[in-house]
C-alpha cells in the first residue's frame, strides 16, 4: 500500500511539472518556453498594479501558468467554465477548482494534439452516426471555436464573453447549446460539445490533472476518490451512508 | 524489403486470452512458438498498482490500454447506399492493445451461453417454424452444441476463478442459481461475490414479478483463489475502477497473470511485443500459409514462416488479416456469396434508470466489473419469440460497477446539460440512481458485414476494413421490448422516478455501447456460409485457425468471454491431439 502524506495545499508548479511527468498522459509537449513565459509574466508583474493580462492569469492559474491558452483565451475558458458549472449554494464552481488549468494542460498534452485521432483524408461531413469527422485535433478545435464564438459575442453584444455578467453569459451559453448561434468555422455543437465535455471532465477527474481542487467535486457528490478498498465495507454499508474524506492520487503516494 | 527469419513450428498473432491459452497449452509438445503481439509489455506490478490505476480520465475516458486508432481504425457506414467513413475516435466499441488484450480491462463478466445460442436455428425453427425467421436474417446453427462445449466451459471457469451460483447441475434445476442454463457437471469454481444495495433491491423486486434472477458469474473473485495452473488470485477489493482498467489485485482474471506467463516459462516460446502483422502470405496453391509479414516497433519489416499459424487477435483484427491476406472469400452481400466478413453481428442495448428518495443509499462507487445480479427470463428462447415478436433477447440486469463521476453521473430526462440545475440534480441523484440494463442479442443479416474499404487506409498502408451495420427490426422490437420489461422491474424496486431508453437507431458509432464484436469469420458444418469448421481451422487453409468472437454465426444477449475462452480450449485440444499428429483438414466438407 501507499504511504499517505501531505500535498493537500496548492500544487507549485515545479510539482505540476513532477505530477504530469509522472502520469505521463497528460503531459506537456510544449517546450519549456512556453510555459515559462506566462510564469515570467506573472513574476514580472508580482506586486505591480495590475491589468487585464496579469489578473487573468494570476487568479486562477496561480503559480502555474497557461501553457497553450492565450491571455484572450484562457480568460475566456475561465468565465466559460464558470458559466457552465457556477459556484453556488450546492457547491463549487469549476473555475473556482481550477478547470480552466485542466483544459489548457489537456490542450496542451496528447489529447489535445490528437494523439489517438484517425485525422487522414478525404474529409467529408458524413452522417451524424459516422461521428468525428473534422480534420482537426482538439486543441485546434477548441482555439477556432473561442475565435469564432467570441466573435460573435462581439458583434453581437459589443464585449468579451467574460466581459459579461453572469446572467448574459449563461443566455449566451444557453444559444451556443441550442445551436443559435451558427460559427463560421467549427461546427457549433461539436464546439459546445467538447467545452462541455472537457469542463465535466475537469472538475470530476483526479486533482492531479489540475481541477477538483482539493477533490471539492468528490467531496460535493460524496464520491470517495482514489482510496479505494471495499471488500469489507460493501455488507456493512448496505443502505447506509458511508463517508469518507475523498483522496486523489497524489494524497496516497 | 522484409528480412526472412528461420522457420519455428506455430506462430500465434495476438497474444489475449485465446493466444495466450493457445501457447499455454501447446507448451508440453516441446515445439518452437513465436507469438506477435501489436502492443507493448505490461504486468499487474508497475502497470496497474494501486492507486496510480484508480484514474478514471486516463483509463476510462482517454482509453489509454486500448487500441489507437490513429494508426489503425474501421470505416464505418450503416447501409450499403452510404460511403463509409473513419472511425477517427473511439467510440461504441473499445478493442485492446497489448499483451493481454482486452482481457487485461474487461470486467469479467463469464458465461456459458445458453443451449438456444448453440443452435439458434433449429431450435428456433423446431418450436416457430421457418416463417418466424425474417428472409435477411442469416441464423445459423453452431458446428457443436452446449454439451459439446461443456467440459471446455467448466475449464475456463476454472481457470479464471469465476464467482457463481450454479442453477443446473447434471439436470437438477437449483433456486437461486440460472434455471436456464444448460446443464453443469460442476459448481462454479468459487461462490458469488457480495450483492450490493441495489442487486438486492433488484433481486426481490424480479422475484415479486415471477422471474429468476441469480448473480452474474463473476470473474472478479469472491475469495482468494489459487488456479489448477497454480496461478493465485486475490480476494476481489470492490474498488469500483474495472472495466477500462487493470486490476491492482489479480482479482479480476486477465491472460497477462495467468495463462501468459506459464507459456512464456516454456524455453521453446517467444513473444515478440511491439510487433503487427500485415498479413499471412499463402503458397501458390492458395491453400497452405507459409509466412506471416510483420513490423518491429523500428518499423522494419519481417517475414516469419511457420508452419501453423494462429490468428488471436480481437475478433475485428482478426477479420482484417483474413481479408489482406486472401484466405477464403471475402463475402459479396449482392451475390450472396463468399464467407469472409460475413455474419457481423454485435450487441443492443437500452433499458431503464430508477432514480430514488434519498433515504435509499446504493454506495454505486464499492463495485466490480461483473458485479451484477441478472435474469435471463426473456433471453435465448426462454420467452415466446412469437408473443414477444423478436426472437435473441437478451440478459436483463442490474449491475454495480462502479460510479466514476466523470462518466457515471446520472439525471433525470429533462435536466438540463449544465449550470446550476444540472449540478443540483448530480448531487440529488449521485447516489440514489441504479441501472436495469438488457444485453440484448443480435442476430447475422444479408446486409450487415465487414469488407476493404476502397478509400482509406491504415498507417501502414494496408486498406481499411470497413463495416456496414445497422439494427434491423428484431433488434428494434427487441430494445423495445426489453427496456419496457427493465421499466417494470425499476419501479417495482421502488423507484420514485424512472426514466427508459434505447440505443441510438440507426445505430451510431459515436457512444458507448459494448465491445462485443462478433462474426465475420465464423465456424460453422457447411463451407459456403463459413469459414472455419468445428476445430477453428480455416475451411480453405488448414494449418490456420482462428480465435474469437469473430467465430459466433450471430451474437447472443450475453457477455462473449466465456465461449471465446471455451473455443480456446476446444481448438487447442483439437490441435494438440489430431492436427499435429496429421497435420490437414480435422473436418472434410
Amino acid at each position: 500500500m501507499s504511504t499517505r502524506e501531505k500535498s493537500q495545499g496548492d500544487v507549485r508548479r515545479r510539482d505540476f511539472l513532477k505530477l504530469f511527468g509522472a502520469a505521463g498522459a497528460a503531459a506537456s509537449t510544449l517546450p519549456l518556453g512556453g510555459s515559462a513565459s506566462a510564469d515570467e509574466m506573472v513574476a514580472a508583474t508580482a506586486g505591480k498594479p495590475l491589468h487585464h493580462v496579469t489578473d487573468v492569469t494570476k487568479s486562477y492559474a496561480g503559480d502555474s501558468g497557461y501553457e497553450f491558452f492565450n491571455v484572450n483565451e484562457s480568460a475566456f475558458v475561465e468565465a466559460a467554465v464558470d458559466t457552465l458549472i457556477p459556484s453556488d449554494s450546492t457547491g463549487p464552481g469549476a473555475k473556482e477548482l481550477g478547470v480552466a488549468i485542466y483544459i489548457d494542460r489537456q490542450m496542451a498534452g496528447g489529447y489535445g494534439k490528437g494523439d489517438r485521432l484517425y485525422l487522414e483524408g478525404p474529409f467529408g461531413e458524413g452522417t451524424p452516426e459516422q461521428g468525428y469527422q473534422l480534420p482537426t485535433t482538439p486543441s485546434e478545435l477548441i482555439r477556432a471555436g473561442i475565435a469564432d464564438f467570441s466573435a460573435y459575442v462581439q458583434k453581437n453584444h459589443n464585449s468579451t464573453f467574460d466581459g459579461l455578467s453572469e446572467k448574459d453569459r449563461a443566455a449566451i451559453m444557453t444559444e451556443l447549446d441550442g445551436k443559435k448561434v451558427e460559427l463560421p468555422t467549427v461546427p457549433t455543437a461539436t464546439f459546445f460539445g467538447l467545452l462541455l465535455q472537457l469542463t465535466i471532465e475537469g472538475y470530476f477527474a483526479d486533482p492531479m490533472y489540475g481541477g477538483n481542487k482539493d477533490r471539492a467535486a468528490w467531496k460535493m457528490i460524496g464520491f470517495p476518490g482514489a482510496d479505494a478498498m471495499y471488500m469489507d465495507k460493501i455488507e456493512p454499508f448496505r443502505n447506509k451512508a458511508y463517508t469518507a474524506d475523498p483522496k486523489g492520487i497524489q494524497d496516497l503516494i | 524489403m522484409a528480412t526472412k527469419l528461420n522457420a519455428v513450428d506455430v506462430l500465434i498473432v495476438g497474444l489475449g486470452w485465446t493466444g495466450g491459452i493457445i501457447a499455454k497449452e501447446l507448451a508440453s509438445t516441446k515445439l518452437k512458438i513465436v507469438a506477435l503481439e501489436r502492443g507493448g509489455p505490461r504486468d499487474t506490478n508497475p502497470d496497474f498498482i494501486d492507486p496510480q490505476i484508480h484514474d478514471e480520465l486516463r483509463y476510462a475516458a482517454r482509453h489509454d490500454l486500448m487500441q489507437n486508432v490513429r494508426r489503425e481504425t474501421i470505416t464505418f457506414r450503416n447501409s450499403e447506399s452510404q460511403t463509409a467513413l473513419p472511425m477517427r475516435q473511439l467510440g461504441s466499441f473499445l478493442p485492446g492493445q497489448g499483451v493481454g488484450g482486452a482481457g487485461v480491462h474487461w470486467n469479467g463478466v463469464t458465461w456459458r451461453w445458453l443451449e438456444w445460442d448453440h443452435q439458434a436455428r433449429t431450435r428456433t425453427i423446431d418450436k416457430y417454424g421457418e416463417k418466424i425467421v425474417p428472409s435477411d436474417m442469416h441464423l445459423q446453427d453452431w458446428p457443436i452444441t452446449y454439451d459439446d462445449l461443456e467440459p471446455y466451459y467448466d475449464k475456463f471457469e476454472k481457470t479464471c476463478g469465476t464467482s457463481g451460483k450454479a442453477g443446473n447441475i447434471n439436470g437438477r434445476k437449483i433456486d437461486g442459481g440460472n434455471i436456464f442454463e444448460g446443464s453443469r457437471k460442476d459448481e462454479y469454481p468459487n461462490p458469488p461475490m457480495i450483492a450490493a444495495q441495489s442487486m438486492v433491491m433488484f433481486e426481490k423486486a424480479a422475484r415479486n414479478l415471477g422471474y429468476h434472477p441469480f448473480p452474474n458469474p463473476s470473474s472478479n473473485a469472491s475469495r482468494d483463489y489459487i488456479n489448477p495452473d497454480g496461478v493465485a488470485f486475490g480476494q476481489c477489493h470492490y474498488c469500483g475502477f474495472c472495466e477500462r482498467f487493470g486490476c491492482e489485485a489479480n482479482a479480476k482474471a486477465s491472460p497477462h497473470f495467468t495463462v501468459i506467463p506459464l507459456a512464456v516459462k516454456n524455453p521453446n516460446f517467444e513473444l515478440r511485443t511491439n510487433s503487427i502483422v500485415l498479413k499471412v502470405n499463402l503458397d501458390s496453391t492458395r491453400k497452405k500459409a507459409v509466412s506471416v509479414t510483420y513490423l518491429d516497433a523500428r518499423g522494419r519489416e519481417f517475414e516469419q514462416p511457420a508452419d501453423l499459424i494462429i490468428l488471436s487477435a480481437y475478433a475485428l483484427g482478426n477479420v482484417n488479416l483474413l481479408l489482406h491476406s486472401g484466405i477464403g472469400v471475402p463475402y459479396d452481400p449482392a451475390k450472396g456469396k463468399g464467407v469472409v466478413g460475413r455474419n457481423y453481428a454485435y450487441q443492443c442495448g437500452g433499458g431503464a434508470t430508477a432514480f430514488f428518495d434519498k433515504k435509499t443509499i446504493l454506495n454505486r462507487f464499492m463495485g466490480a466489473g461483473a458485479l451484477g445480479t441478472c435474469m435471463d427470463d426473456f433471453n435465448g428462447d426462454n420467452y415466446d419469440f412469437a408473443k414477444a415478436g423478436y426472437i435473441g433477447g437478451g440478459g436483463i440486469s442490474c449491475s454495480n460497477s462502479g460510479a466514476r463521476p466523470i462518466q457515471s453521473h446520472p439525471t433525470p430526462h429533462g435536466t438540463p446539460r449544465w449550470g446550476s440545475d444540472w449540478k443540483k440534480a448530480v448531487v440529488d441523484n449521485y447516489d440514489h440512481a441504479a441501472s436495469v440494463g438488457n444485453q440484448g442479442a443480435v442476430m447475422a443479416y444479408r446486409q450487415n458485414y465487414l469488407s476493404l474499404d476502397p478509400t482509406y487506409t491504415d498507417v501502414f498502408g494496408r486498406p481499411l476494413m470497413r463495416m456496414t451495420f445497422d439494427f434491423q427490426d428484431n433488434e428494434v422490437k427487441q430494445m423495445n421490448g426489453q427496456a419496457d420489461i427493465c421499466v417494470k422491474i425499476a419501479k417495482e424496486m421502488g423507484a420514485t422516478k424512472v426514466d427508459r431508453s434505447i440505443p441510438p437507431v440507426p445505430y451510431s458509432i459515436v457512444p458507448y455501447q459494448s465491445t462485443h464484436n462478433t462474426g465475420g469469420a465464423v465456424f460453422g458444418a457447411d463451407p459456403s456460409t463459413s469459414v472455419l469448421n468445428k476445430y477453428l481451422q480455416v475451411w480453405d487453409v488448414p494449418n490456420v485457425f482462428v480465435t474469437g468472437a469473430c467465430v459466433f454465426p450471430q451474437n447472443a444477449g450475453k457477455n462473449p468471454t466465456g465461449p471465446v475462452g471455451a473455443l480456446a480450449y476446444w481448438a487447442v485440444d483439437a490441435i494438440k491431439n489430431q492436427y499435429l499428429k496429421n497435420p490437414g483438414p480435422l473436418v472434410h466438407a
